[in-house]
C-alpha cells in the first residue's frame, strides 16, 4: 500500500457528497417513521365533529359529550350566573381571555356564542385533570369566596362558570373553548369553527 | 474557548470508555484480506437487514394487536389508516425474505471458500445458531398477520413436534397452549417474535463478529493472511477494514437497497412468494385452504419433510437437514479451504447440492403429486449425500497446491470495458430489420444468435473460472 | 428443439392462469389510474354488492381523496342514504340473517382482489349461468355451486351453458346469452371491468401512490450508488 497519487481533494469531495446524500436519504427515511406516530385515519374519524342537540337542556344543567376523546361540557347558565360573572373580573387572572385558547366568536366576558350556553373542554389547563362542576355558592369545603364554578380536585385550581381561571391557583389560563357552531337554534356541532374562513 | 470545552468533554468520555480501542480493533486496525469478491457483501448486508427488521418491527408493534379477534384487522389498519404504515409493513415483510436471500448467499459463500474450516469452526457454529434463531423468528412472525396461511402453516409446523415419541403430543399442546392454534398461541408467538428471539439474534450476531475478529476473515483463496506479515506486524495481503471495506460495503448497500426498494414499491407480494395470496383471507380454523405451502425460505426443508413417507422419520429428516450443517467443519476432511484449490469432485458435489436445494425449494411450493414426491426423494438423497459422503470424497480427492500469498483476480468492474466492447462488436455483426420505420434506430439492430451464444458461453466460462 | 421450448413455455404460462376448477380465466382489462372508472365501480359496488358484502377496511373519505372526487359528491352520488364521510363501507345485513339465507356469511370484500386476483373476479362475475339442477337455479363456471346468487342477472340477461366439443374432441363449456339483459354486451363488459377495478383499488388503496414514490426513491438510491462507487474507486486505486 502506498499513498502515491492519492487525490485528497477528490476524496474529500466525494466523502462530503456521499455524506450529504446519505444524510438527506436518512432524513427522508425518518419521515415515514415519525409520521406513522401521528394520529391515524381511524383516530381522525373518531375525532370528527360531533353534533349535539341542546333543545332539552334545562336551566343550570350541564351535559358532557366526548369530542376527540376529551370531555366537552355544555352548560346552560341561568341569568343569575350571568350576572355573577360580570362581578368577578378583579379576582381572575385573565378575565378577557387575552392569553387563553378560544375561537374568536367566544372571546368575550362569558366566553360563548350565545351568552347562556357555555361550551368548554373539561380539562384543567394546569396538568389535564377534569375539574368538578360546583354550581353551588359558598359550600363548606370551598369557603365563602366560592361563587359557583369548576374546581379541579387534583391541584386545587378554581374556574368560574365561564371557565375563567382565578388568581393564585396553579392553572395558568382559562379553560379551552373548542371550535363549535350552531346548525340550528338548538343544535350545535363541536369541532367545526363558527367563523367562515375567508378563502 | 468553545472548542476547548468540546475537547474536554471528549477527553472526559474517552478516559472512561474504550471507544478508540474498539474502533481500532474492529474497524481501523482490523486487517481484512484484500481480495474479497462479490460473495463477501452479504455479511454486512445481513446486518443491515437485521437493523431494518428491528426498526420497522418496533414501529409495527405500535399499531399491531396480538389478539386472534383483532390481529388481521390491525394489519389492514396499518396498511390503510396509519400514516405510511404500508411502507413500514412492506419494509418488514420484504425484509424477512431479503434476510433469507442474504443469509443463504452468505452461507453459500462459506461452503465455497471453506470459511467453516479450522480455525473458524466456532464462527460457523454461531452462524448456524443465528440461522436457526432466524428461522424461529420468521416462523413466529409469520403467524402474526393471522391470515389463512399464517394459521394453517403454524398448525402444520407445530404438529411436527407431535411426531416425537412419548412426549410429542404433550409438547405440541404445551407449545400452542391450546388444542389448536389459537389466541393463546398468537399471543405467545408475539412475545417471542418481538423480544425473546430478537435479543438472542443480536447476542449471536455479537458473538459471531467477536469470534470472526479474533481469528480474522477467510478469503476466496482460503489461505491465512496472518501467515505473511510485514516488518510492522501487519498482514502483507491485508488492508484495514476501515476505510477500504467500509466504502466498498457502501456500494453493496446501495445496490442492495436498489433491489429492496424495487420490490417494496413495485412488487411487494413478489407474485405470491413474499406475501402469499391466501394470507389475505382471515384465519378460519374450520377451513383449510386447498393448497398450503410455507413461505419460500422454508420450502426446501418442507419438501424434505414431505419426501419421507413416515411422520417421525420425516421430522427427523427435516431436522437432520439443518443439524447436518452444524457438523460441516468436521465432515470436511479436505486439506484446503477454498474451492479454487479443491479437486473436481467437490465442485461437482457443491453444484449438485445447490441444484438439490433449489429444486427442493421449488417442490416445496408445489402440491405433492406422486411424481413430485419421487423427484423430491432423489434430491433429498443428494442433499444428504453432499454432507454424509463428504468425509470420503474430500479426503480422497486430489487438491491443487495452495499459494503462499493471495492471488489477484479481475473484478467485474475491471472486466466491464471488455464486455461493453464485445456488445458493441455484436451490434456491428447484427442484421437490420427491414422495416423503414425502424431503420437506423436502436430497434433496427437485431443481435445475431451466434454472438449471443458466444457471450453466454463466455459468461458461463467466467463464472466457472471465478470458482477456480 | 426451439419450438418445443416455446411450447413448454406457453404451456407453463397457461397453467398459471387456470383456476382451481380447471376452467381458464379471462383477462380483466381494468386500469387503476382511470378515476372515472373507479367512480363508476364504487357506485356499482354500493348499488349491487353492499347489500350483502362489507368492505370494512376503507372509508368514504379515503375513496373521495383517492379518486379525486369532492367528499360531498361522494356522499350524494355514491354512498347510501345517511352515510357519514368517515364511515367504513359496512353492509347493513346482519350475520344471523345471512346464515339463514345463504348458509354462509357473505365475506368482507376488502381484500378479495388480493387473494383472488382481478382476472378471477372478472371471470367469476361473467360466468353465471342458468342451471335447473342447482338448488338456486343458477351456477357458476368458475366457482361451482357458489352460495352467491347472481346479483347482475338483470343487467347481463339469461346465460346458458352448453357442452361443446373442440376440434380435438375435448369437451368444453360454452356460455351463451339467450335472453339479453338491460345492458348490451359491451356495456356489461365495461360495467364488470369498473367493478373489478374498484375492488382492485380497495384491495390496496396505496398502489398508485407507492409506484409514484418508488420512482423518486430509486433515482435517489442510484445517485447514492454512483457516489459510493466513485469513492470506493478512489480509495481502492492503490490496492493491487
Amino acid at each position: 500500500m502506498n499513498n502515491k497519487g492519492v487525490d485528497q481533494t477528490k476524496r474529500q469531495f466525494l466523502t462530503s457528497a456521499l455524506t450529504v446524500v446519505g444524510t438527506v436519504g436518512s432524513g427522508y427515511l425518518a419521515v415515514p417513521f415519525l409520521a406513522q406516530m401521528q394520529p391515524s385515519a381511524k383516530t381522525m374519524a373518531a375525532g370528527a365533529p360531533v353534533e349535539v342537540d341542546i333543545s332539552k337542556m334545562e336551566e343550570g344543567q350541564l351535559i358532557r359529550v366526548a369530542w376527540r376523546g376529551k370531555p366537552v361540557w355544555i352548560l346552560n347558565r341561568t341569568p343569575e350566573v350571568l350576572e355573577t360573572l360580570k362581578t368577578l373580573d378583579n379576582e381572575l387572572r385573565d378575565p378577557l381571555s387575552e392569553e387563553s385558547l378560544q375561537p374568536i366568536s367566544s372571546k368575550n366576558q362569558v366566553r360563548s356564542i350565545k351568552p347562556e350556553i357555555l361550551v368548554a373542554v373539561g380539562l384543567c389547563t394546569h396538568l389535564g385533570c377534569s375539574p368538578t362542576f360546583r354550581p353551588e355558592i359558598a359550600p363548606n369545603d370551598l369557603g365563602d369566596k366560592w361563587k359557583g364554578g369548576f374546581f379541579c380536585p387534583c391541584h386545587g385550581s378554581w374556574f368560574d362558570l365561564a371557565g375563567r381561571v382565578y388568581r393564585g391557583v396553579p392553572a395558568p389560563t382559562n379553560l379551552e373553548i373548542p371550535p363549535y357552531r350552531y346548525i340550528t337554534d338548538t343544535q350545535l356541532i363541536i369541532g367545526e369553527p363558527a367563523e367562515e374562513v375567508s378563502a | 474557548m468553545k472548542r476547548d470545552r468540546i475537547t474536554e468533554c471528549n477527553d472526559w468520555f474517552l478516559q472512561r470508555f474504550p471507544l478508540t480501542k474498539l474502533w481500532n480493533e474492529h474497524m481501523a486496525h482490523y486487517y481484512a484480506p484484500k481480495n474479497f469478491n462479490f460473495w463477501y457483501y452479504f455479511g454486512s448486508l445481513a446486518l443491515l437487514v437485521l437493523v431494518n427488521q428491528i426498526l420497522t418491527g418496533i414501529f409495527l408493534t405500535m399499531n399491531y394487536k396480538p389478539d386472534a379477534k383483532l390481529a388481521f384487522d390491525s394489519v389492514e389498519y396499518i396498511m390503510r389508516d396509519v400514516n405510511w404504515g404500508w411502507l413500514i409493513r412492506y419494509m418488514h415483510s420484504t425484509g424477512s425474505s431479503a434476510f433469507f436471500i442474504v443469509v443463504y448467499l452468505h452461507m453459500f459463500r462459506g461452503l465455497m471458500y471453506g470459511s467453516y474450516k479450522h480455525p473458524r469452526e466456532l464462527i460457523w457454529i454461531f452462524g448456524m445458531l443465528l440461522f436457526v434463531a432466524l428461522m424461529a423468528e420468521a416462523f413466529m412472525g409469520y403467524l402474526l398477520p393471522w391470515g389463512q396461511m399464517s394459521y394453517w402453516g403454524a398448525q402444520v409446523i407445530i404438529s411436527l413436534f407431535s411426531a416425537i415419541p412419548v412426549i410429542g403430543d404433550d409438547l405440541s399442546l404445551w407449545l400452542r397452549g391450546d388444542y389448536v392454534v389459537s389466541d393463546a398461541t398468537l399471543n405467545r408467538f408475539f412475545a417471542f417474535h418481538v423480544i425473546a428471539v430478537p435479543l438472542a439474534l443480536v447476542l449471536l450476531v455479537f458473538l459471531h463478529i467477536v469470534a470472526l475478529h479474533e481469528v480474522g476473515s477467510n478469503n476466496p483463496d482460503g489461505i491465512e493472511i496472518k501467515d505473511s506479515k510485514d516488518p510492522w506486524g501487519h498482514p502483507v495481503d491485508g488492508i484495514p477494514f476501515h476505510p477500504y471495506y467500509t466504502v466498498k460495503d457502501l456500494v453493496g448497500v446501495g445496490v442492495f437497497m436498489l433491489f429492496f426498494a424495487t420490490v417494496i414499491f413495485y412488487m411487494p407480494e413478489m407474485g405470491g412468494y413474499f406475501l402469499e395470496h391466501a394470507n389475505f383471507i382471515p384465519a378460519d380454523p374450520m377451513k383449510t385452504p386447498e393448497h398450503i405451502a410455507p413461505v419460500w425460505y422454508f420450502t426446501p426443508f418442507y419438501a424434505i419433510l414431505r419426501a419421507i413417507p413416515d411422520k417421525f422419520a420425516g421430522v427427523i429428516g427435516m431436522g437432520g437437514a439443518i443439524v447436518v450443517l452444524f457438523l460441516l467443519p468436521w465432515l470436511d476432511r479436505s486439506p484446503v479451504k477454498s474451492i479454487r484449490y479443491r479437486g473436481g469432485i467437490y465442485k461437482k458435489a457443491l453444484f449438485l447440492f445447490v441444484i438439490s436445494f433449489l429444486v427442493l425449494g421449488y417442490l416445496g411450493t408445489q402440491p405433492a403429486t406422486p411424481t413430485a414426491t419421487i423427484v423430491a426423494r432423489v434430491f433429498t438423497a443428494i442433499y444428504f449425500g453432499f454432507f454424509l459422503l463428504m468425509p470420503i470424497y474430500t479426503r480422497w480427492e486430489k487438491t491443487k497446491p495452495v499459494p503462499k500469498r493471495l492471488t489477484t483476480t479481475h473484478s467485474l468492474e475491471e472486466q466491464l470495458p471488455g464486455l461493453i466492447e464485445e456488445i458493441i462488436h455484436l451490434k456491428h455483426g447484427s442484421t437490420e430489420i427491414g422495416h423503414a420505420a425502424f431503420k437506423g434506430s436502436f430497434f433496427a439492430i437485431r443481435p445475431n444468435p451466434t454472438g449471443i451464444r458466444n457471450v453466454i458461453s463466455r459468461l458461463a466460462k467466467n463464472v466457472k473460472g471465478s470458482l477456480n | 428443439m426451439k419450438n418445443l421450448t416455446v411450447l413448454l413455455l406457453l404451456l407453463s404460462v397457461s397453467f398459471g392462469v387456470v383456476a382451481s376448477e380447471g376452467v381458464e380465466l379471462q383477462k380483466a382489462s381494468n386500469h387503476l389510474g382511470d378515476n372515472a372508472s373507479l367512480q363508476r365501480g364504487a357506485k356499482h359496488f354500493v348499488t349491487y354488492c353492499l347489500g350483502c358484502h362489507s368492505i370494512k377496511h376503507i372509508r368514504y373519505l379515503r375513496i373521495a381523496l383517492d379518486i379525486d372526487v369532492d367528499p360531498k359528491k361522494v356522499l350524494k352520488d355514491i354512498a347510501p342514504e345517511g352515510a357519514n364521510i368517515y364511515d367504513q363501507l359496512h353492509s347493513a345485513m346482519n350475520a344471523h340473517d345471512a346464515e339463514k339465507w345463504f348458509g354462509t356469511q357473505p365475506p368482507d370484500l376488502s381484500l378479495i382482489a388480493r387473494s383472488r386476483g382481478a382476472d378471477w373476479l372478472y371471470s367469476y362475475l361473467k360466468s353465471y349461468y342458468i342451471d335447473p339442477k342447482s338448488p338456486r337455479g343458477v351456477n357458476n363456471l368458475i366457482f361451482k355451486d357458489t352460495a352467491m346468487p347472481n346479483p347482475l342477472w338483470q343487467l347481463q340477461g339469461d346465460q346458458y351453458a352448453e357442452i361443446k366439443k373442440n376440434i380435438w374432441g375435448d369437451e368444453y363449456t360454452n356460455l351463451l346469452i339467450k335472453e339479453p339483459g338491460t345492458l348490451s354486451g359491451g356495456e356489461f363488459e365495461i360495467f364488470i371491468n369498473d367493478l373489478v377495478n374498484f375492488l382492485v383499488y380497495v384491495g390496496e388503496p396505496v398502489q398508485l401512490e407507492r409506484q409514484r414514490i418508488g420512482k423518486y426513491v430509486l433515482f435517489f438510491i442510484l445517485m447514492f450508488i454512483v457516489l459510493a462507487y466513485l469513492l470506493k474507486k478512489e480509495y481502492w486505486k492503490n490496492i493491487h
